[in-house]
């Protein structure tokens, strides 16, 4: 071929390229644009003061449209019901009666991330300390420890199923505690120095007992730690993420088992006896669960269709029985207030 | 971005000779090609953590496991395209059965879904890539003046740096512009390396490594790897590669003493990056003009004091960004001076292979690397590890210098 004629073959290409790349972005916009456009307006409704004198539910409301991302309420009463929305915009979202945790992305080239405390008027109070991408937050029962996790990753090739996190816990009138990580770690008897050990996922017994997940060479264990003894220990293996249950007697986790790498199965640990219940939702929950009540868990899913940034908060029976249902639709980050 | 490719008039000529030299078109061309390949396959690197994590659902475990084999996979299928290049003496086709294979494995993401599917993705392309480096490299040396090797390899590995570079903004844009479709950015990443492929399709030309000689069989390109002029320093790039700890161990050692370098930790590459493409160039013909194995070397004493700095008690932006520079020094030292310097010590008919051997050796040998760091990392923690790595590489440096000695001077007459 001649030089003139492979010129004009590589300008088709670039122009057909350009066409094609250029019009599959523009069609993927205006679809958002038109679904945005056709969503159906989530019920919406109620006072956010008043519903927070009644025991109540808050999420992270992912219903399309305006509010999408927005800090939402409604009553444990009628949680599929309309929902009242908060001024507040956050990726994940913890609250207590007292006060709330909010983590948001700023996405960009460098996307930063901030933690921030919010009074009962969801007005910012202060910015906790965070690094990296984060991935989990609680607050103690009387709100007044905060604990967030967050992933720094970009652990090696070489070491398949390496991360590394950071778990910091902070008063909420600014302390700061300490990353637990730097915490001993002692499992049957014997204490883990190993660097690579990891902890994540706190949740508060009272505001000096909590319980979180510890990993190193490649297993997790259920710790129990105290903050002023800056000391974790084992309880069980195979436990991420725990949820402690209001009456504080059975913990909720994800488990491994011997499921495919990154899925995971909804179990409850009971504290007293050792049992473990396997639960009906057969589905993988990345996620650190949360109780409605004694007998019920809530945990947000991503919905099935890819093309959706939707996700629903499931509840299913605590005790292995009965099926997974949707609570409330469109929403992401439970956290129940009683 | 072209300024570099070309010299001032008289620079380095004492006596002010007028005479613009040039890398050769070729060169030029293939950097194109890997600027537009890297702009590509960057894009969806830079996006798939949040992709898998974020939109798939998986884990950062999984993600560590897919990072494992995004780096690992290529080695094995390099010597494979190095000597297939040499064998049909068509190294250009066989670079675009690599390109083309990276290429369609972005539309392929399209209806992938699941762990399962992506990891055969992703292994699909860094087939490709582990297919068509060693061809590039052959075709890269064939259309160059062997005194000005390094130069050439420097502005290849210059614009593959800058698609590097550029790709990750791409995709950052995207998602700015059509949140969460990751969709687009398949399409758009698949939509480059088309336009990759077409450059070197149509206008790379086809060098006939061999000039019309008989075949390079499988035994004779063994020999030829395991020869005399080859040895010596495939003995070294091993050495060396086995003492070189990756970045992104040392990334994270920075991470952990220093809340600059974690809250910047995604970024810290691109740190790296600006320095490996600023200095790709001069660090090239440096080696041209002083020798390519004294540049190799010193690139390693460039990394050792990078493990030291990251190895200090203290933190502070001014080490991390040393840190960063000093790694940027050891790649633009090392990534496209080793095949200046192998590709000499070769015959033509053989050069893929050994090209390729060179790269395997060092590829092989880093990943044995991270694993002992990886091990070591686990019971000593970064700065004993460092520590211990740096020891031992400043043993290897003296020793790799000596059993490099004298390597520049010597020249293999094509058979």
């Amino acid at each position: 071929m001649s030089v003139r004629g492979r010129v004009v073959l590589l300008a088709v290409i670039l122009v057909v390229s350009l066409v094609g790349a250029g019009g599959y972005v523009w069609k993927v916009r205006q679809d958002q644009a038109a679904q945005l456009a056709q969503a159906p307006a989530v019920a919406s409704g109620g006072d956010v003061a008043a519903l927070r004198g009644r025991p109540h539910l808050i999420f992270r409301s992912t219903a399309l449209g305006q509010g999408y991302g927005q800090v939402a309420v409604v009553p444990l009463s009628d949680p599929g019901g309309p929902r009242a929305f908060t001024p507040a915009t956050c990726e994940r979202v913890y609250a207590t009666a007292a006060d709330a945790i909010c983590l948001s992305a700023d996405r960009g080239i460098v996307t930063t991330y901030k933690a921030q405390l919010l009074d009962p008027a969801w007005a910012p109070v202060r910015d906790l300390p965070l690094t990296g991408l984060p991935s989990r937050a609680r607050l103690s029962r009387d709100g007044s420890l905060v604990a967030t996790t967050t992933f720094v990753y970009g652990d090696s090739y070489a070491n398949p199923g390496q991360f590394s996190t950071r778990t910091i816990v902070t008063r909420t009138d600014g302390e700061v505690v300490g990353d637990i990580e730097q915490f001993k770690l002692v499992v049957d008897g014997r204490t883990v120095s190993a660097v690579d050990k990891n902890m994540w996922g706190v949740t508060f017994f009272d505001d000096d007992k909590f319980y979180a997940t510890a990993s190193s060479g490649g297993k997790t264990w259920l710790v129990e730690g105290t903050l002023a003894g800056r000391t974790v220990t084992a309880v069980r293996e195979d436990v991420e993420c725990p949820s402690l249950s209001p009456d504080r007697t059975r913990v909720a986790f994800k488990k491994h088992g011997d499921l495919p790498a990154g899925r995971w199965r909804l179990a409850v640990h009971d504290l007293r006896t050792g049992e473990e219940t396997v639960l009906a939702e057969t589905r993988s929950v990345d996620d650190q669960v949360e109780w409605l009540d004694d007998e019920t868990i809530v945990y947000g899913l991503a919905r099935e269709d890819a093309s959706s940034a939707s996700s629903d908060v499931w509840s299913v029976p605590a005790d292995g029985t009965g099926t997974p249902k949707v609570l409330v639709s469109d929403a992401w980050s439970p956290a129940v207030v009683r | 971005m072209y300024v570099s490719l070309r010299d001032r008039p008289g620079s380095d000529e004492p006596g002010g000779s007028s005479v613009v030299r040039r890398v050769s078109s070729t060169v030029v061309l293939l950097g194109v090609v890997s600027l537009l390949t890297d702009v590509s396959s960057e894009m969806v690197a830079s996006v798939l953590p949040l992709y898998l994590t974020a939109a798939v659902g998986l884990s950062t475990v999984a993600y560590g496991f897919l990072d494992g084999i995004y780096q690992g996979v290529s080695a094995f299928v390099r010597i494979a395209g190095g000597y297939a290049a040499d064998r049909g003496g068509q190294p250009k086709w066989v670079a675009v059965v690599g390109y083309g294979v990276s290429a369609l494995s972005r539309i392929a993401m399209l209806p992938a879904a699941g762990f399962g599917a992506i990891v055969g993705v992703v292994t699909a392309d860094r087939l490709g890539k582990g297919l068509r480096t060693a061809p590039r490299d052959a075709l890269i040396a064939e259309s160059s003046d062997p005194k000005m090797l390094g130069r050439a390899f420097g502005v290849h590995r210059t614009l593959d740096t800058i698609g590097a570079a550029i790709g990750p903004i791409v995709a950052f844009a995207l998602l700015a512009a059509v949140p969460n479709s990751y969709d687009s950015i398949w399409v758009v990443s698949f939509a480059v390396a088309v336009a990759g492929l077409a450059v070197l399709v149509l206008f790379v030309p086809n060098l006939r490594t061999t000039s019309g000689k008989a075949r390079i069989g499988l035994r004779r390109a063994m020999r030829e790897i395991g020869a005399r002029p080859l040895r010596k320093p495939l003995i070294a790039a091993g050495v060396l590669g086995l003492l070189t700890v990756g970045d992104g161990f040392l990334y994270l050692a920075l991470q952990d003493r220093d809340n600059f370098a974690a809250t910047y930790f995604p970024l810290l590459y691109v740190g790296t990056n600006i320095a490996y493409l600023l200095l790709a160039v001069p660090l090239g013909r440096l080696a041209d003009r002083v020798g390519r194995a004294k540049v190799l070397v010193f690139g390693h004493g460039a990394l050792l004091a990078a493990y030291l700095l990251a190895a200090l008690p203290a933190g502070g932006l001014g080490l991390t960004l040393g840190t960063l520079l000093l790694l940027g020094v050891f790649y633009a030292a090392t990534d496209g001076v080793l095949p200046a310097l192998v590709s000499r010590l070769v015959p033509a008919e053989a050069r893929g292979s050994g090209i390729s051997a060179a790269q395997t050796v060092v590829a092989l040998a880093r990943f044995a690397s991270s694993l002992t760091f990886g091990l070591f990392w686990a019971v000593q923690g970064p700065t004993w590890s460092l520590l211990v790595f740096g020891v031992l590489l400043a043993a290897a440096i003296p020793a790799s210098w000596w059993l490099l000695r004298g390597i520049d001077r010597t020249a293999v007459v094509t058979a």
